[in-house]
């Protein structure tokens, strides 16, 4: 009944979403921020924590939401881990990219969040998946909070 | 107009056939609509008036010396006299036109709100109320010294009377300002109370009646309320017209919302003064295919008649509730004794949006969020819930295809 959504709510997704492995606020911290999509009430927070060079040494969230969003988190975690500020955003650029037209343009980068292409076929929930990364990147600019509007 | 015989039973197969939309596909599976509380569908009837409208009889309204502008001006006008028929109005010039019901709260707030209220007196709204009916009264409170007042519900989603005649007990309140039925949880509010409670205590009332209006016989007389707003696309009509029922002598004594066009007796660059209600209250050229396409939605409306529409939701709401209460893992919110056919629900394993998605890949529409609601979501403590709302086309077979999915839903989040 469900087999051509299992393109967005692949095992992957399912299990991240369910059982994310990064939900945690994180105890000590260098930055945090909280992400709203004031269309649906979602909600994230965002902690991270630098290590001596300035790259990103852990990240940790709690979050609010559907599914998508949750898993993008989680993964979303994996990906920046060791990533300077701006290695963070450029990742994210490609990111929200691909997230919007299903194309990965510098996948090889980032092999781990593709399971979230196909939220492109599903306009509504691209905000979903995004809305972790607004929030990460307002924790590293220290702005403290993001919107996905 | 009439397509049905008074005696006829309600032939929902003949009311499907005139939605053209409904018999579209989604996604390669039959549309099943259940998403009519944010916007109803089109019938032929509505979708014919205004392409008639264009093709045939179209110019600007009240002020050419034309013959295509006068009858035009007629088509109009006979959007007035049939929305004044369906509130049963005393005067057509009690229905005044704005775009949609957020314009006709704001007119209030602005012209009676301003105009008529003092600073120091308050205005009641509840706590189920939809984000156009707290804003502009947010809006008043900040420019003009209004307090206002939010009236509680009950856990089971009615207005709590008790707590809502407390507020009105000192005398301050100019205004209440409040749903007819909540589009989140479907209960309609006791609109005879409210009203006979705020008169005895010295305050107008306006309803909002954008979910109501579409569902049941509205009188305004026999309700005695001040004022009722409702708009065009709930109730079978287009976007772009809504519609302010008010007392004749309380609009009379409200200043314009808007300068303009339309609205004026006579203009120098010294002093301008006031055209007669409703045209006080309508500047500018106004939604003339709209409202020609509204009288076509009314008509549909009164032909089918309140009484039949009534008793099929009724019957849809009854099933519905069954068979989503049947549903594993399911909380339906909101358990109002009178309420109508809006059911918001929660599934245990899967997020609102998740429901909104999956349900969509089996070409069923709902609305997934907070519903414009914010302040009653939080009441609820949730973020957002997943609605389904009927109409007049809405089938049992439907509202089984939802509760047959939400169950598989469930599973698929195993």
């Amino acid at each position: 009944m469900f087999d051509d959504v299992r393109d967005l709510y692949s095992a992957t997704i399912i299990e991240r979403g369910r059982r994310p492995r990064h939900m945690q606020r994180l105890e000590r911290f260098d930055a945090t921020a909280k992400g709203d999509n004031p269309m649906c009430g979602d909600r994230v927070q965002v902690w991270v924590k630098r290590a001596e060079d300035g790259r990103i040494a852990d990240t940790g969230f709690e979050a609010r939401g559907c599914e998508i969003s949750k898993a993008s988190a989680d993964l979303m975690v994996e990906a920046v881990a060791g990533h300077t500020g701006e290695d963070t955003k450029r990742l994210f650029a490609s990111f929200r990219a691909m997230a919007q037209t299903g194309i990965c343009p510098d996948c090889a980068d980032f092999a781990a969040l593709r399971p979230l292409a196909s939220v492109h076929e599903y306009p509504s929930r691209v905000k979903c998946a995004t809305l972790p990364w607004h929030a990460l990147i307002a924790a590293l600019d220290g702005a403290g909070s993001a919107s996905s509007e | 107009m009439n397509h049905f015989s008074p005696t006829r039973a309600f032939d929902i197969a003949r009311i499907r056939a005139d939605f053209p939309i409904l018999s579209e596909t989604v996604r390669g599976k039959p549309l099943v609509f259940l998403d009519s509380a944010a916007s109803a569908q089109k019938p032929r009837m509505v979708i014919d008036a205004m392409v008639h409208a264009m093709e045939h009889q179209y110019a600007n309204i009240h002020r050419g010396l034309h013959w295509m502008s006068e009858r035009t001006t007629e088509a109009y006008e006979a959007a007035r006299d049939a929305v004044a028929g369906l509130l049963n109005a005393a005067d057509r010039r009690e229905i005044v036109f704005t775009h949609n019901s957020t314009e006709a709260i704001n007119l209030l707030a602005h012209s009676f709100g301003r105009g008529v209220l003092k600073p120091g007196q308050a205005v009641v709204i509840s706590e189920m109320e939809h984000h156009s009916n707290i804003v502009p009264w947010q809006m008043l409170r900040d420019a003009h010294g209004i307090e206002l007042r939010v009236a509680p519900i009950t856990d089971a989603g009615e207005l709590d009377m008790v707590a809502y005649e407390a507020l009105l007990a000192d005398g301050k309140v100019g205004l209440v300002a409040i749903t007819h039925m909540s589009n989140v949880l479907g209960s309609y509010t006791p609109a005879e109370r409210i009203i006979a409670l705020a008169h005895a205590h010295g305050a107008k009332v306006m309803l909002d009646g954008s979910q109501a209006v579409v569902h049941r016989r509205v009188d305004v007389q026999a309700l005695d309320v001040d004022f009722y707003c409702f708009t065009g696309h709930k109730l079978y009509g287009p976007t772009g017209i809504g519609v302010l029922y008010g007392k004749r002598a309380l609009l009379d004594a409200m200043p314009p919302f808007m300068g303009g066009g339309d609205m004026i007796s006579s203009v120098t660059f010294e002093r301008t003064t006031w055209a007669e209600v409703p045209h006080k209250f309508e500047a500018g050229t106004p939604p003339i295919i709209e409202g020609i396409g509204l009288k076509a939605a009314v008509d549909y409306v009164q032909a089918i008649g309140y009484d039949a529409i009534a008793a099929h939701e009724a019957a849809l709401t009854e099933h519905a509730l069954a068979r989503l209460a049947a549903v594993e893992g399911i909380n339906v919110i909101g358990h109002a004794q009178d309420r109508g056919g809006v059911v918001s629900f929660m599934l245990d394993r899967a997020h609102a949006h998740d429901i909104a998605t999956l349900l969509d890949r089996n070409g069923i529409a709902v609305r997934a969020g907070h519903h414009c609601a914010e302040p009653l979501m939080r009441r609820l403590g949730l973020q957002s819930t997943a609605r389904a709302s009927f109409g007049i086309y809405s089938t049992v077979e439907e509202i089984d295809a939802l509760a047959d999915t939400l169950g598989k839903i469930r599973e698929f989040f195993a």
